[in-house]
């Protein structure tokens, strides 16, 4: 599977997710995004750069307790939770904005 | 893709056995594991050459080494008690789902090759050649069963009706169909030593997190101690509960009920799951394999106690398997369960007055308790009959004022499963996962309406995971979905040492 991103085209997994993480760019984080129904705002990307941020340092996904915590600091304590983070993506924060971030999907019982 | 179209089946006020629909789930087909991933934990890439004869004896193999799976592919006399009791042939009608005949798609194949009559009449007696239809069979049915073996519990005979499924999926693991899902899973734990992946930096970084969440909120030192040696108990936990919501509230449950009790324990960067997907795929290799972690990590740590946390299959694997396949543990202290339920050691500190539970913080909830299937139907606790359905339950009273079991017919040995059990827990499956919970979400149904239930707590990963995703689809909160520790870690009172 793959998607086209302003003429070039990426490859992904079967459901979407990039397999080479060296492929996101900006733009392509938009394409997956709309793909997922997903407008990007300005808290979407607050969350999207945190994750691959967090990714780059230890080379996983942040839990959702660490993800809250970073964004409640950020952008005040009523947006620390994951009801805020469900509202930005609705298929679940972790699955949907790691696929948005580039990053692979978290496995296991989650 | 977004959140996938599925229409969840109406709730009815009574179970009904459905009208057949040949071919509903025909459909439904996890990804196949990629080359790498299936070759990074021992199996063949992709479908082998001459895969047909493999396949076969493979079969032969298995039912040379497991005398228990000769028996349930002997002993089958169709008789039918089974099904109407899987909650998948429940949920979507799919006569293929019915247990008997989702089985039959491997006895068909064993009577071909294996009997005297399927030999040579193989038409007189339904046998079949292993063919490539009958192999796709093989793989969209036996990853619509999630071996919660409710319908073993009614059979005449006493099948276990998993192991048949679990054989099915080792035959084409041995070829190169296995299944993503799974099988990446199993490659991580054994290359970074959990489901997740989570590497032992990233978890020290989460536990450190938890440490000063938990400090903000009681403010109370409650530790989440990583890797140190010398602790009392190593606890081995699944690792969503450091990842993933509710599943976290139960692990922040633990920490508090080791802190109020003042006992010294550890959790371990080599032994951090409890899960053992290795069973979902029957096969014993990887079992052990996965299983000896906990062994290495217990020994290196020097722990006195081996403490499991809420999963359903990892508690089958320690309290049936962990002895013949990683023991003996002659190395822990003899006075305690080994190895011990997370509920067999809070149930003891409340039963003692170790630790207080003040029931009223959790006046908001109307609970009810999911049995999960592999610890209602595969193991035990508390060394008394039946104490896998008495410990939690008590825990849960004991933290909670209001309290109503489900319907008879769908608790503790006849629990329905969550839909998501077995190596199912992936989402290119979810119209299975929503159709398979209905069952589970009748008995809900009627609890909720009746006592406003609004919370259902359960002691095992996958049953929360796939109860935060399927709830909505019947139009229920996913937050009624928790753990049974979480209902303890909301109770617990912390700061007193009397």
């Amino acid at each position: 599977m793959s998607i086209e991103v302003g003429g070039k085209t990426l490859e992904t997994d079967e459901e979407g997710y990039l397999v080479n993480l060296a492929d996101w760019t900006e733009d392509v984080a938009n394409v997956i995004a709309q793909a997922e129904n997903v407008e990007m705002s300005e808290n979407h990307w607050e969350v999207v750069n945190f994750l691959r941020d967090y990714y780059n340092e230890y080379q996983i996904a942040p839990a959702v307790r660490v993800l809250t915590k970073a964004i409640g600091k950020k952008l005040g304590p009523d947006k620390g939770n994951s009801k805020y983070l469900y509202e930005l993506f609705p298929y679940g924060p972790a699955k949907q904005a790691c696929k948005i971030a580039g990053l692979p999907k978290p496995t296991g019982c989650v | 893709m977004g959140a996938p179209d599925v229409q969840a089946p109406p709730l009815k006020a009574y179970p009904v056995i459905p009208i057949l629909q040949a071919d509903a789930m025909a459909g439904s087909r996890p990804y196949v594991a990629a080359e790498k991933l299936n070759e990074a934990i021992g199996f063949p890439g992709k479908l082998v050459d001459g895969w047909q004869a493999k396949a076969v004896a493979k079969l032969g193999e298995l039912r040379d080494r497991y005398r228990s799976l000769r028996v349930f592919l002997d002993a089958c006399v169709h008789c039918g008690a089974c099904t109407d009791k899987c909650h998948f042939f429940l949920g979507t009608g799919d006569p293929k789902n019915m247990p008997v005949a989702r089985q039959e798609l491997v006895r068909k194949v064993y009577r071909r090759y294996f009997t005297f009559a399927g030999k040579h009449f193989p038409k007189l007696v339904g046998a079949e050649d292993l063919t490539e239809s009958v192999l796709e069979d093989w793989y969209r049915y036996f990853n619509q069963c999630s071996e919660c073996r409710r319908c073993s519990v009614y059979c005449p005979y006493g099948i276990d009706t998993a192991e048949i499924t679990m054989a099915a999926k080792e035959v084409m693991d041995s070829i190169g169909m296995g299944q993503k899902y799974t099988n990446e899973i199993i490659g991580k734990v054994h290359k970074i030593g959990n489901n997740l992946g989570l590497p032992g930096p990233a978890l020290l970084d989460t536990l450190q997190t938890l440490e000063e969440e938990v400090k903000e909120e009681t403010g109370q030192d409650v530790r989440f101690p990583l890797d140190e040696p010398g602790a009392e108990v190593l606890v081995v936990t699944p690792s969503a509960d450091f990842f993933a919501e509710p599943h976290v509230f139960s692990l922040i449950g633990y920490a508090k009920v080791f802190h109020a009790a003042g006992i010294r324990w550890t959790l371990s960067s080599h032994a951090s799951e409890a899960g053992n997907f290795g069973l979902f795929i029957g096969n014993y290799d990887q079992t052990r394999r996965i299983a000896m972690r906990v062994r290495e990590a217990a020994l290196e740590l020097g722990v006195k106690r081996v403490v499991v946390g809420e999963c359903g299959h990892a508690w089958r694997v320690a309290y049936s398997f962990w002895n013949t396949l990683i023991g003996p543990f002659d190395f822990l202290d003899a006075r305690h369960p080994v190895p011990q339920h997370v509920c067999e050691l809070t149930y003891d500190l409340i039963r003692r007055g170790a630790i207080t539970l003040e029931r009223e913080r959790n006046d908001r909830r109307v609970v009810t308790f999911h049995d999960s299937c592999n610890v209602a139907r595969a193991s035990g606790m508390g060394g008394i009959p039946r104490g896998q359905f008495i410990l939690p339950r008590a825990i849960v009273r004991a933290a909670c004022t209001r309290f109503h079991d489900m319907a008879p017919e769908t608790i503790h040995e006849n629990t329905f499963c969550c839909g998501g059990g077995g190596g199912l827990l992936t989402d290119e499956l979810v119209e299975l996962r929503v159709k398979g919970a209905l069952p589970r979400m009748e008995a809900l149904k009627a609890v909720v309406d009746e006592h406003g239930v609004n919370f259902m707590a359960t002691i095992c990963a996958i049953c929360k995971a796939q109860f935060a995703k399927v709830l909505p689809y019947y139009k229920f909160d996913m937050g009624m979905v928790g753990g049974v520790h979480q209902l303890v870690g909301d109770a617990i009172v912390l700061g007193r040492n009397d």
